[in-house]
């Protein structure tokens, strides 16, 4: 009765036959199209590099007036900016201001790039079941995928570098905001859909007049949840070469410094309070409209 | 006389069914397959069955029936938010059904515009804006629309309130902002599905007269929903009503209360002050008469009987542009008001 002792397999033989000839077949794609892909990504690079240097070049003070300046913009709240600036005083007392501007520059990148694709891909997902039901499960494996296992071949093809930390932190932190965009689409009421249609609103009217802007709350949510994963990349992307508050942390893994791993991991955790709360107080002001008591 | 020049719209062979593969089930309703049948048998839902329609220019055509009846569905053929199963809906002389997307969406943008029974306003805009919003589908610049839509705030009793948002108005406020929304795009048709029902009793007369008003400068020609038979007997011309998605009577207010068609019609009627409904010209004997006061034809019988009775209780002469056309006595006028026995219609009222 071997046939119930032992699975049946395919076998060992044919078994690293076939994972062999997957890794040759890659790699020689990778040999082919690794410098056009790099080419393509170049001006990303550019970008990057340059906002980078932008953030660590410009002096300190200007910088504290600006991120005050931006949590006062989001939040209209004096105990949120004297929190965001006192965070930032600290981390920079703590001789991380350095890696904290990294951080920030791959942060911001990545969210900028994942609403640029992410709000688009909602609202595609949005239109037809059809395009639901094929970007579910994408988003999902996404999102449950070990980013070990996607680093290998985005490493292949790219080397390690700044594009391949920022794929990495995009392919992680792009679900939230494609779905939180496609949900709040799906979820504007269908009497004022009615509405908009019975006046002849067509596809581009209803959904700039009608479903982005009822929908913004929850889209808004979506880019809060993208930040705060992107924040959760940031150990990761360092393995594969971008700076930041990660590296120390790296270090800080492999040598065993405690002090050194809780230093950065609390900055990384003080920039992630300081984006969300900034970003909830700028979600609730968008609905204010929705408040009912009577002003008549 | 009606010529077809009067006909604004025109509803004909009208069938919606709603489900999977609707088409063959044309056939069997036209067979004679009950709603309840067709939904157990073979899973499908008759939404409409065989409805024609004929309505006039510059009048209010109520469409009335319980609910589940297919009101809302009929009303939603005629700018095609909903596509039939079978069936024809001209308006002006055009099938709506042949139009293009973009003859379609012209229709809805300057011909026919709707008010709804939970208002539809968008609650990121304001009530200028909501008000301007028809405006800005059909292309206007920002400021003129607001400017065009200003007249018809005015109009409809909104002035001070245009930058409030909807949340912060009351239910018939809201739907006075509808009102305007749907007056400012200047379209000839108005579609006002179940618009008042929404609304307390008190301000649901409002309504009714800021409607009545306006249409009696506008013209417009107005298809208005209602379950309400005093909301419909106020404000129809003409009423026709619905069951099952099938159309049971068609007439004029007095008609219906008159002549009940079946069961159904007169337990619609049963509870409604006859009186004040019915009109001296539905129940003169069109004899003429020498003497007697004169009562204008659209009096109604209780203001005419209190007249009467003021005087010397003979019969009165009935006038017409000040022209007697009949007469009148108490004695018939009574028996107009005694309601009919019921059950005294058709039987076919299941
Ligand atoms: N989209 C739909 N799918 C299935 N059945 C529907 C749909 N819309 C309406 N119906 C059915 O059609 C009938 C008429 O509905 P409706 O026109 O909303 O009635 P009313 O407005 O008179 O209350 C009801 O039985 C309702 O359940
Ligand atoms: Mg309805």
């Amino acid at each position: 009765m071997d046939f119930f002792d032992e699975f049946p397999s395919l076998g060992r033989t044919p078994l690293r036959e076939m994972k062999k000839s997957i890794d040759a077949g890659f790699r020689s794609f990778s040999r082919e199209y690794g410098d056009a892909l790099e080419s393509f990504f170049n001006p990303l690079l550019k970008f990057m590099v340059w906002f980078e240097k932008l953030l660590i070049n410009t002096p300190w003070p200007i910088i504290l007036l600006c991120v005050g300046a931006l949590a006062w913009l989001g939040s209209r709240n004096y105990k949120l900016v004297a929190g965001t600036v006192g965070a930032f005083v600290v981390i920079g007392y703590f001789g991380m201001w350095e890696d904290t501007m990294a951080t920030l520059a791959i942060i911001s990148v990545a969210t900028i790039v994942c609403i640029g694709i992410g709000i688009p891909a909602g609202i595609l997902m949005a239109r037809s079941n059809r395009i639901q039901a094929i970007i579910t499960p994408i988003l999902d494996v996404m999102q449950t995928i070990p980013s070990f296992v996607y680093l290998i071949p985005v490493v292949m093809l790219l080397c390690i570098g700044k594009v391949p930390g920022l794929l990495a932190v995009c392919i992680y932190a792009l679900p939230p905001i494609v779905r939180l965009t496609n949900l709040g689409i799906r979820l504007v009421d269908a009497d004022i859909m009615e509405a908009s249609t019975a006046f002849g609103a067509n596809y581009k009217q209803r959904l700039w007049g009608v479903q982005v802007p009822l929908a913004l709350p929850n889209i808004f949510a979506g880019v809060n949840q993208t930040i705060m994963m992107a924040l959760a990349m940031v150990v990761i992307a360092s393995m594969i070469g971008v700076k930041g508050l990660g590296v120390a942390v790296l270090r800080a893994i492999s040598n065993q410094y405690l002090a050194l791993g809780l230093m950065n991991g609390l900055a990384i955790v003080a920039l992630a309070i300081i984006f969300d709360r900034v970003s909830q107080q700028y979600g609730k002001r968008l609905q204010k409209h929705r408040e009912g008591g009577h002003g008549v | 006389m009606v010529t077809v020049s009067d006909i604004k719209v025109s509803i004909k062979n009208l069938y919606k069914i709603f489900g999977a593969d609707p088409k063959p089930m044309v056939a069997k309703v036209e067979g004679g397959m009950s709603k309840a049948e067709l939904l157990e048998k073979h899973g499908h839902v008759l939404g409409l069955k065989d409805v024609n329609i004929d309505i006039k220019a510059r009048e209010i055509q109520v469409i009335m029936g319980l609910s589940g009846s297919g009101k809302s569905t009929l009303i939603r053929h005629i700018n095609r938010l909903i596509e039939p199963t079978a069936g024809e809906i001209v308006v002006d002389g055009q099938n709506v059904l042949d139009m293009s997307e973009d003859e379609l969406l012209e229709f809805r943008r300057f011909r026919a515009s709707m008010v709804f029974q939970k208002f539809g306003l968008l609650p990121h805009r304001t009530v200028a804006q909501n008000a301007a919003y028809g405006l800005t589908i059909q292309g206007s610049d920002k400021n003129e629309a607001l400017e065009r839509s200003q007249r018809w705030i005015d109009r409809v009793g909104l002035s001070g309130f245009e930058n409030h948002y909807p949340a912060q108005l009351s239910g018939g406020m809201q739907q006075r902002v509808g009102l305007a929304r749907a007056l400012a795009t200047d379209a000839e048709i108005l579609l006002m599905d179940e618009a008042f029902s929404a609304l307390d009793p008190l301000i649901r007369t409002d309504m009714q007269d800021v409607l009545l008003g306006l249409q009696e400068e506008l013209h417009k020609t107005i298809i208005f929903i209602t379950h309400d038979l005093d909301e419909a007997l106020r404000i129809g011309d003409n009423i026709v009503i619905l069951r099952d998605g099938a159309v049971i009577q068609k007439g004029s207010p007095q008609d219906i209360v008159l002549n009940p068609a079946d069961d159904y019609v007169s337990d619609f009627i049963k509870d409604i002050n006859r009186a004040r409904v019915l009109e001296v010209g539905s129940v003169m004997d069109t004899k003429a008469i020498k003497t007697g006061i004169k009562i204008d034809v659209e009096t109604p019988i209780e203001e005419a009987m209190q007249l009467m009775l003021e005087k010397d209780k003979k019969p009165a002469r009935v006038v017409k542009d000040d022209k007697v056309v009949g007469s009148v006595t108490i004695d018939a006028m009574i028996k107009a008001i005694a309601r009919p026995k019921h059950g005294s219609g058709n039987k076919n009222y299941k």
